[in-house]
């Protein structure tokens, strides 16, 4: 009876690509986040219309000269849109994973270190939370506080904290039996300083792998609550909420407004867990 | 293995307690008044309406009491009212758990079928360009939102083809069947990548196994080992992490049901959000929670059934 019953399905399992694979599709995959992470942060200038400029007149046009990716049912620049919603999509992500990682850290460290009751509280905790399948205690926490981006960020930053502690109490483990650890001990240093500037200094390294395997699963959370109306609020480009509102459209033929930044979220999430796996392997292994 | 099995089920007794705890104590957590909450906010709320939250609620009384009071409810199928639709919560639920159930029993069947097999034939044609076809694909598949991936079925096989309907539930088998056909799709993708990929793994340990070569080695037909002799050996962690998915799966409506109109409990529970009906929400939470965890517990006790070694191991 070793595996745990409560064990999350949507483990980092998922996204290993086979070794002959890798060199090819990271290449690739490295590509594509480069060219996000420059349309993030250029997209005031390479952007050819302001995200929420109204157009009634060029209501869902297709591609065409003006408009290179087509327009929604408002006649806002998609190109534009997404463009601007590569911010949204990279930087709250990195906010929810930043909360998750210091309560997570801390946690699993004081799980690891003291053990006894520290860790027995932690994993019970842990347990509860497991218990809340899929978003569903993100969901629970915007029903009570409600909808919002900021409420989401936090939520999702509260619900992905047991996943980092377990990480990190299971390596922490590992690294407290090291000998230095018994050294900086007998030289007379308190556990509280021998963990915030030796131990988890060391677990570094494999936690921000970790981390970031976890990112493009991060995106993903957000960009369904914001489908679901829970995170991102009009007028935003967030590409959740924008796949949202250009649902409406898909039955009256047109597909871009909702493809766009359907197939951008599916481009980012793909290419994350591509250098996700290869990241965390290289920090793994302190190459 | 009684021992195991009141065990595990006094596990599950105490994940449920304090699961259910937390879905009913996070009223206290919302600002101002929870009476005022449960009844949807401030706007046209009458003093009557206060009073009946209170009294159904039992605000009054001490914490640990009004959770007794609501579980004892609970377990009666008393799951107050919803003060937007003004209907009883469990008459709500009970319209529509069975098009949420047949929605994760359609999923279920075509991601095990086809996750299965997926898995199958990645084993037997392991290191060919079939299993990086099939690793990949399902990769990629497990890359996309299930919201993505919902939006992307109803365009193509939905208004451009015109095979299936894009919203609605469907009256009777062959309509539910026919409706149900890309929501259960949309929802089995994302479940392909990691079900092929125990199946791939189980098979790939199971075949390593020495009676495997002895019964190649007698000449038996390779098709006959893969039957008996590899998939039968490989088939409890198979039907553990298909059972685990499809536990998960009833979180999974919510997004799918929203993104083809079909009125389940998961398109329930984000209409409750949206409308601040609160007591909606905790029911279908409660509900979803309950069944994820019941499911889990039960896959949990049947594997030693299908693989007896293991039940060797747990006594």
């Amino acid at each position: 009876m070793t595996a745990p019953t409560l064990a999350p399905t949507s483990a980092p399992a998922l996204v290993k690509i086979p070794a002959a694979r890798r060199s090819y599709g990271a290449i690739l995959a490295g590509a594509v986040l480069g060219l996000v992470v420059l349309a993030a942060l250029l997209a005031p200038l390479i952007a050819p219309y302001a995200p929420d400029a109204i157009d009634l007149s060029a209501s869902l046009a297709g591609t065409t000269g003006d408009h290179l990716l087509g327009t929604d049912s408002s006649g806002q620049d998609l190109l534009s849109r997404v463009l601007y919603g590569a911010r949204t999509s990279l930087v709250a992500p990195a906010l929810l994973l930043a909360i998750a990682a210091v309560l997570g850290i801390a946690l699993g460290t004081l799980a690891a270190w003291r053990g006894g009751w520290a860790d027995t509280v932690v994993s019970r905790l842990t347990d509860v939370m497991y218990a809340f399948p899929g978003l569903l205690f993100t969901v629970l926490i915007i029903a009570v506080f409600g909808a919002g981006m900021t409420t989401s960020v936090l939520a999702l930053g509260l619900a992905y904290t047991p996943t980092v502690a377990k990480y990190t109490r299971s390596v922490a483990i590992g690294e407290r039996r090291k000998p230095y650890i018994d050294a900086y001990r007998v030289q007379g240093m308190g556990g509280l300083r021998i963990c915030a500037f030796h131990l988890v200094p060391n677990l570094g390294r494999s936690v921000i792998g970790y981390l970031v395997v976890l990112f493009g699963e991060a995106l993903m959370s957000l960009a369904t609550l914001s489908y679901l109306g829970f995170g991102a609020q009009p007028p935003s480009s967030d590409w959740g909420l924008m796949v949202q509102e250009g649902q409406a459209a898909v039955v009256q033929g047109a597909l871009l407004p909702a493809l766009v930044p359907g197939i951008a979220i599916a481009l980012v999430v793909v290419s994350f867990n591509v250098v996700g796996v290869r990241a965390a392997d290289r920090l793994a292994n302190g190459r | 293995m009684l021992a195991r099995i009141s065990r595990r089920l006094a596990g599950l007794l105490a994940t449920l307690l304090a699961a259910s705890f937390v879905i009913f104590a996070a009223v206290y957590a919302a600002p101002g008044d929870p009476a005022v909450f449960l009844a949807g906010g401030r706007d046209k709320l009458t003093p009557e309406k206060l009073e009946l939250v209170r009294a159904q609620y039992h605000l009054d009384e001490p914490l640990v009491v009004q959770y007794g009071r609501w579980l004892g409810d609970c377990l009666h199928f008393d799951l107050g009212r919803s003060f937007k639709y003004s209907d009883q919560v469990a008459d709500l639920i009970v319209a529509r758990f069975p098009t949420t159930l047949a929605l994760v029993a359609y999923a279920t069947v075509l991601f095990v079928v086809l996750g299965v097999g997926a898995g199958i034939l990645a084993a037997v044609r392991r290191g060919t360009w079939i299993d990086s076809a099939v690793v990949g694909g399902t990769t990629l598949a497990a890359s996309v939102p299930s919201f993505v991936s919902a939006i992307a079925l109803a365009a193509v096989f939905g208004v451009q083809l015109g095979w299936f309907p894009v919203t609605g539930g469907g009256e009777g088998f062959t309509g539910t069947l026919h409706h149900l056909t890309l929501p259960a799709l949309a929802l089995a993708l994302g479940a392909l990548a990691i079900i092929s990929r125990v199946t791939r793994q189980a098979m790939a340990d199971a075949g390593a196994a020495d009676h495997v070569e002895a019964a190649r080695s007698s000449g038996i037909p390779e098709r006959e080992i893969v039957r008996r002799h590899i998939l039968r050996n490989a088939l409890g962690p198979i039907v553990t992490m298909c059972g685990l998915v499809m536990a998960g799966m009833l979180a999974g409506t919510v997004v799918v049901e929203t993104a083809f109109g079909i009125s389940g409990i998961g398109s329930l529970l984000v209409g409750a959000i949206n409308t601040h009906d609160f007591p909606v929400a905790q029911a279908v939470l409660l509900l979803m929670v309950t069944g994820y965890i019941v499911v889990t517990t039960l896959v949990d006790l049947v594997h030693p059934l299908l693989d007896p070694r293991v039940k060797e191991a747990a006594v």
